[in-house]
């Protein structure tokens, strides 16, 4: 991590489009929809979406900048929610099994997913295009044989109802909002203080150095998506529990929205360049982006026009501070 | 003389019906730039890739300090003291030149599963590497390796090589996309390796560079040593011509063309120093 505390050394860190975008969304939406979304119900209908989001963005991210692609957590989403819903719910089995066998499969795919990778020369967006595509049909096959229907009941109390899928703080704010949060820290801290972090930057910058320079780049990428895709599959349980019921279809807006949330948090799409915060920030500026809009006069219709623009003006500044970043030198004598 | 570091012993390398290199002997001495020269395709990247562990030879063996060696792999080699710098440095464009020096091998510090990576103590030693290879110009650590010249990224890969205990060092044409002043830089830092008593093979096009640390010439040419001399045994011009293919290298050419022709394939013995 760069630690310069000047102004030039923070515009050169991967976050700064980030941070600044996000910056800019929030003038954005106090000045056409006021403060409501600052207060605690606003505040909680953005943080609900950006947890979500965020739980499966920073596995995604993390990919990405090690130069690999999952869009296959479109498909873990729902996967993760049927499962849990057909055990727990249409079997009536307990909902630690439930949740146990949908991260279970979570980790399966994920393994299934980076073997290919790696054995193959196929790219990532192919293979988990594929896998998308696979998932998707063993859900909304399965779920109608077995239960006859595409939406599945599930009814969850106790403990596993407030550890993965209940209102907190007065009611609004979900679980996964705390969940989120803790797996950032840890994200933080693997990607940015411990030495397996730089791994993902080699491995992103360039595979075949890295391999040569003594980097398991296979076991890495396996680990890489198993969390990706263990990540959407926990957002799907979670989100069963809370609903108390899962639906074969949704969780293919996760694609996008992770990519969006990813690269407007300043990763570089190609690899090798990113950070964590960075693309925390970009979650959350994806949700009030995503969100805010309820609270303007504008029609709900006009949010992808300002996310496309977000977009393209996040790559556009987090080119130009990277630009900045390479040619960085410190003046001659200055210490 | 003293015993040669790493030698290859009538290797013949072939990919399917397409032989490339045929009985080549070369010999690489500690304290010692070979100068490796050939055109396009004479066959220099293979040998490369059998030194490197990326290929392995069809017949024939590699000795490492007199002992036949078998490299599984660029890592297994490089775990042999072998480390290879291509022309762009194999280095990470969008690190700082502290982790991209320590990669793989990153200092940490802290305890249990909090070890932290040590961006101080890094930073410090990679700096401190590169300003014993004379660059000086280098004083953070935190800088991004892609701001560097294509000199100052050449440097830092040999001063990482050089670091972390190697003993050959294969340079593949180091100074072909430097300018003038860049590519002095380099060939100073080759000079200092050599003095450092690393053996180096040195790949270029450029009969100055070539001249101006070559201790030992080989020139391929179609896959066979054409020639194999010492620093001073020929004048400049005599190598430029061979390397860019004047009157003598076609001659030569013509000459191992008929004996190959003559002997089963097989080129001449190349005539001992």
């Amino acid at each position: 991590m760069i630690r310069n505390s000047s102004v030039g050394g923070l515009l050169r860190r991967p976050e700064a489009g980030a941070f600044l975008g996000l910056v800019a969304v929030l003038l954005f939406f106090a000045v056409f929809g006021g403060l409501t979304f600052l207060k605690p119900a606003g505040m909680s209908s953005w943080l609900n979406v950006a947890a979500n989001l965020g739980i499966i963005a920073i596995p995604v991210g993390l990919l990405m900048i090690a130069g690999e692609l999952d869009i296959s957590v479109g498909a873990m989403v729902p996967f993760g929610a049927m499962t849990t819903a057909v055990i727990s719910g249409h079997y009536g089995l307990p909902i630690w099994l439930g949740i146990a066998v949908a991260l279970g499969f979570g980790v399966l795919v994920g393994l299934i997913n980076g073997y290919m990778v790696i054995r193959t020369a196929v790219p990532s967006l192919i293979v988990t295009l594929g896998s998308l595509f696979a998932v998707q049909g063993i859900v909304l096959g399965l779920t109608v044989l077995i239960t006859k229907s595409t939406s599945v009941a599930l009814t969850v109390e106790g403990p596993a109802k407030a550890v993965f899928g209940d209102f907190i703080l007065g009611g609004q704010l979900q679980t996964s909002v705390g969940w989120w949060l803790a797996f950032t820290a840890c994200y933080i801290f693997f990607v940015h203080f411990s030495r397996y972090g730089n791994w993902i930057f080699a491995m992103g910058g360039d595979k075949v150095s890295a391999r040569n320079a003594g980097i398991p780049t296979d076991r890495m990428t396996i680990l890489l998506f198993v969390l990706s895709s263990t990540s959407a599959s926990f957002v799907g349980m979670s989100q069963a529990i809370l609903y108390n019921s899962a639906q074969v279809a949704g969780g293919q807006s996760f694609i996008f929205n992770a990519i969006i949330s990813v690269v407007v948090g300043g990763v570089l799409l190609t690899g090798g360049f990113g950070s964590v915060v960075g693309i925390f920030f970009g979650t959350i500026t994806f949700a009030i982006v995503n969100q805010g809009i309820y609270y303007t006069d504008f029609d709900r219709n006009w949010s992808s026009l300002i996310i496309g623009v977000l977009l393209l003006g996040a790559v556009l500044m987090n080119n130009t501070f990277r630009k900045m970043a390479l040619s960085y030198a410190p003046k001659k004598g200055a210490k | 003389m003293t015993a040669p570091i790493l030698s290859l012993r009538n290797v013949n390398k072939s990919f399917g019906p397409i032989d490339v290199l045929h009985d080549i002997n070369i010999d690489l001495r500690a304290g010692e730039v070979l100068c490796l020269l050939g055109d396009n395709g004479a066959g220099k990247s293979t040998v490369i890739r059998l030194l490197s562990g990326v290929h392995k030879p069809s017949s024939g063996e590699i000795l490492m300090d007199g002992k036949p060696v078998t490299f599984a792999s660029p890592r297994d080699a490089s775990e042999h003291g072998i480390a290879t710098v291509h022309q762009f440095g194999g280095t990470f464009p969008l690190m700082s030149i502290g982790r991209s020096f320590f990669v793989g091998v990153e200092p940490t510090k802290g305890w249990g599963p909090f070890k932290v990576y040590d961006r101080k103590k890094a930073n410090a030693i990679a700096v401190k590497a590169v300003r014993e290879f004379g660059i000086t110009r280098i004083e953070d650590g935190d800088r991004l390796v892609g701001g560097l010249s294509g000199g100052e990224r050449q440097s830092l890969a040999i001063a990482r090589a050089v670091h972390f205990g190697a003993r050959v060092l294969i340079l593949d044409e180091p100074t072909a996309a430097l300018g003038v002043k860049q590519a002095t830089h380099v060939l100073r830092i080759v000079n200092e390796a050599k003095r450092r008593g690393l053996a180096v093979i040195f790949i270029t096009h450029q009969v100055m560079h070539a001249m101006a640390v070559g201790d030992h010439f080989a020139v391929l040419i179609r896959g066979a040593v054409a020639a194999d001399f010492k620093k001073g045994e020929k004048t400049r011009e005599e190598i430029t011509d061979l390397m860019a293919g004047g009157a003598s290298m076609a001659s030569l050419e013509a000459e191992i063309e008929g004996y190959m022709a003559s002997h089963d394939g097989h080129p001449p013995p190349v005539a001992a120093h």
